[in-house]
């Protein structure tokens, strides 16, 4: 019997990304913003239906391809806020610089079905198409500017590597097939659960599986993507790649190594250990070196990915629940920096070097706490939340005896404070080079100022939204 | 040796050559025919395999379609593989390094000790044998097991096209091209003029 009701939010999603591919046909000249609306309000429809289908009890459907559990629920969810708030930050900014085309809102959509492709698979073959479906629509988002030569070169690489990397995912699953004999991640674990501690094949293709997922996340050293992906896109198309993507990315941890591969647990939690490490180290000490901001946040974002695994590979459910609201903070945190830039940027001007941010505080004081909020956030500075999510992290490694790798997460992100804290700087205490006013859109300004109280507001209840995360992986090994 | 396993060693041999000409040859057209020899060999091992319909696949989408368009790209950009084969040398200690390392591991996990026969055939669900022909199944499982990825498929596919139209397609102004509706519209005293003019006299 086919059920398809745990898939009717993708299917919106993609049956209005069609609506719009054919009413940009007929009605591009007659009405300027429809496609924007459309979008913002399939994105609603798709969040609202996800909702009302939400059901605690997990349900594997479609001949055990997708999944239907909290975990979906809450992640597809956060996928369409996401997303809807990166269209509204970038509304303005690709109105100025002629891609507010409807093929923008059809290729973010698909990517966003392929990011609820990823975060409800069951099986290895909807995890990989969803997969593919999310990286394709990238990279042609990433070189839709195609007279600019920064965006084309960033697609390309982030194509190749991106290919390689989807090989790499692909022959460790191979390798899982051939040494458990199906595709079905729960039939996977089973079928371990039988095998020998410490099976050739089955570690090999661990070993494929965990590099094609670390690049895809982008943790050091399957990071080198993520710089020049983030310099070279259009400061829009970043805000796309560094906020859902990331969300849909650490899912597929989640369903591949906790859920799939717990039997091999021992063996990912050292490799998890060395990338974590590398990633806190490299992410945190590089960042210090750059002069381009959006360079810089994607080695912040490096780093950052680093503290994510901190709480992966405790190997706990609280763990987990620690790794996922550290995922979902970051990816609001990192909207809200990006969201800066676009703010800052106008047409023919990209707001991208450091001395850009040089006194905002004279030319826009509310503004300028905003980005304070955010970088104290990222810094992990009390009483904004993500020192909240730092603390789980690392609370979460310390608990499961990684004391070392701890004071390691707590010594780089004291280095990493210094960037961020140079940012805070530059913008409080450095005169203004460039005295323009900010012309941005009413729905940038009040999205971004609201982005920015939540830092702060949330804190209180940081305890609530755990435990959301925590019911959210209940069911995971 | 049976005759099954001969035609399996002369096929693979086939494909291990062409695969290794493919990277090797310096003319990029020979090394895309090169190509197709491996494609048709691998066609041959799934034949062997009782895989048909695969096989028929393979050859006629790469080999018919893929390898064709391949072909024409090759033929209509200019590839200098002198400018692409520059700095090869200076990676190649570290890049054989890796690969050796890779090689080596691939093969101690995959060696007949760990992987063989009899673990592949103890690991997979015997389906009790299906009373129809290859394409056949393969049509139900597609449409019914698997109809989720098939459809996730088509959508990729259509993504790519989208993208391809969308990073390829320039609308030029000074274009000429013919507009049917136009065409069709058109009214001959939109065209054609007719002048009364006075008859010269007669000299």
């Amino acid at each position: 019997m086919l059920h398809i009701r745990p898939v009717v939010p993708e299917i919106i999603v993609f049956a209005m990304a069609c609506v719009i591919l054919l009413a940009d046909l007929f009605w591009k000249r007659r009405f300027k913003g429809l496609m924007y609306g459309l979008t913002q309000a399939t994105l609603i429809a798709a969040s609202v239906t996800a909702y009302g289908l939400r059901d605690p009890r997990a349900r594997v459907v479609l001949h055990g391809m997708v999944v239907q559990d909290r975990l979906s629920t809450i992640l597809q969810i956060a996928i369409f806020a996401l997303t809807a708030i990166v269209l509204a930050y970038s509304r303005t900014y690709i109105v100025e610089r002629g891609v507010f085309r409807s093929e923008f809102f059809v290729l973010a959509l698909t990517g966003v079905v392929g990011m609820c492709v990823m975060v409800s698979a069951a099986h290895f073959l909807s995890l990989y198409l969803g997969l593919e479906l999310l990286s394709l629509s990238l990279y042609a988002l990433i070189a839709l500017q195609r007279d600019s030569i920064p965006a084309t070169e960033a697609a390309m690489k982030y194509f190749v590597l991106g290919a390689l990397s989807s090989g790499l995912l692909l022959y460790g699953l191979s390798m899982l097939y051939g040494a458990t004999g199906s595709l079905e991640i729960t039939r996977v674990a089973t079928a371990l659960a039988a095998l020998p501690r410490h099976d050739l094949v089955a570690t090999l293709g661990l070993v494929f599986v965990l590099s094609g997922l670390a690049f895809k996340l982008g943790v050091v050293p399957f990071h080198m993507w993520v710089p020049d992906v983030y310099e070279g896109a259009p400061t829009a198309v970043t805000l796309y790649v560094g906020a859902a993507p990331k969300i849909a990315a650490f899912a597929l941890f989640l369903r591949l190594l906790v859920e799939g591969l717990h039997g091999l647990s021992g063996a990912w939690q050292e490799m998890l250990v060395l990338l974590a490490f590398l990633s806190m180290a490299v992410g945190n000490i590089v960042a210090i070196a750059q002069t381009n901001l959006k360079r810089m946040l994607a080695y912040s974002a490096i780093a950052h990915m680093g503290f994510v695994l901190l709480g992966l590979l405790s190997a706990r459910v609280s763990g987990y629940a620690d790794a996922l609201f550290y995922a979902l903070v970051y990816a609001f945190m990192t909207l809200g920096a990006f969201g800066i830039i676009i703010l800052l940027s106008r047409k023919g001007f990209e707001a991208e070097r450091l001395e850009d941010l040089r006194g905002l505080y004279q030319r826009s004081p509310w503004y300028a706490w905003m980005m304070l909020l955010f970088m104290f956030s990222m810094a992990g500075v009390p009483p904004t939340i993500g020192f909240y999510a730092k603390f789980a992290v690392i609370e979460a490694a310390v608990s499961a005896g990684f004391y070392g790798l701890a004071v390691a997460a707590v010594l780089f992100s004291v280095i990493g404070a210094f960037y961020y804290l140079r940012i805070v700087k530059l913008m409080f205490f450095d005169a203004p080079v460039d005295a323009g006013p900010l012309r941005q859109g009413r729905d940038l300004r009040w999205l971004l100022s609201l982005n920015g109280i939540a830092m702060l507001l949330t804190t209180p209840w940081a305890g609530t939204l755990i435990a959301i995360c925590r019911s959210a992986v209940r069911g995971l090994p | 040796m049976t005759f099954e396993s001969a035609v399996f060693y002369f096929f693979s041999a086939i494909l291990l050559g062409s695969a290794a000409m493919v990277v090797t040859i310096r003319n990029s057209v020979k090394s895309a025919l090169f190509l197709v020899l491996a494609f048709v060999s691998a066609a041959c091992l799934w034949m062997l395999l009782r895989a048909e319909f695969l096989a028929i696949v393979l050859v006629l989408v790469y080999v018919g379609a893929v390898m064709v368009l391949f072909l024409f790209v090759v033929m209509m950009i200019d590839v200098n593989m002198a400018v692409l084969r520059q700095g090869f040398g200076e990676y190649l200690p570290i890049g054989g390094l890796v690969a050796v390392l890779m090689v080596v591991e691939i093969a101690l996990a995959v060696s007949p000790r760990q992987l063989g026969p009899t673990r592949i055939a103890a690991s997979l669900v015997h389906a009790p044998p299906l009373h129809m022909s290859n394409t056949r199944a393969l049509g139900v499982l597609l449409y019914t097991t698997y109809v989720y990825p098939f459809e996730i498929a088509a959508v990729i596919l259509l993504v790519a096209i989208i993208a391809a139209i969308a990073l390829t397609m320039r609308r030029r102004p000074d274009t000429k091209y013919q507009d049917p509706a136009r065409q069709v519209e058109v009214r001959a005293r939109d065209r054609v003029r007719l002048v009364k003019m006075p008859t010269e006299p007669k000299a």
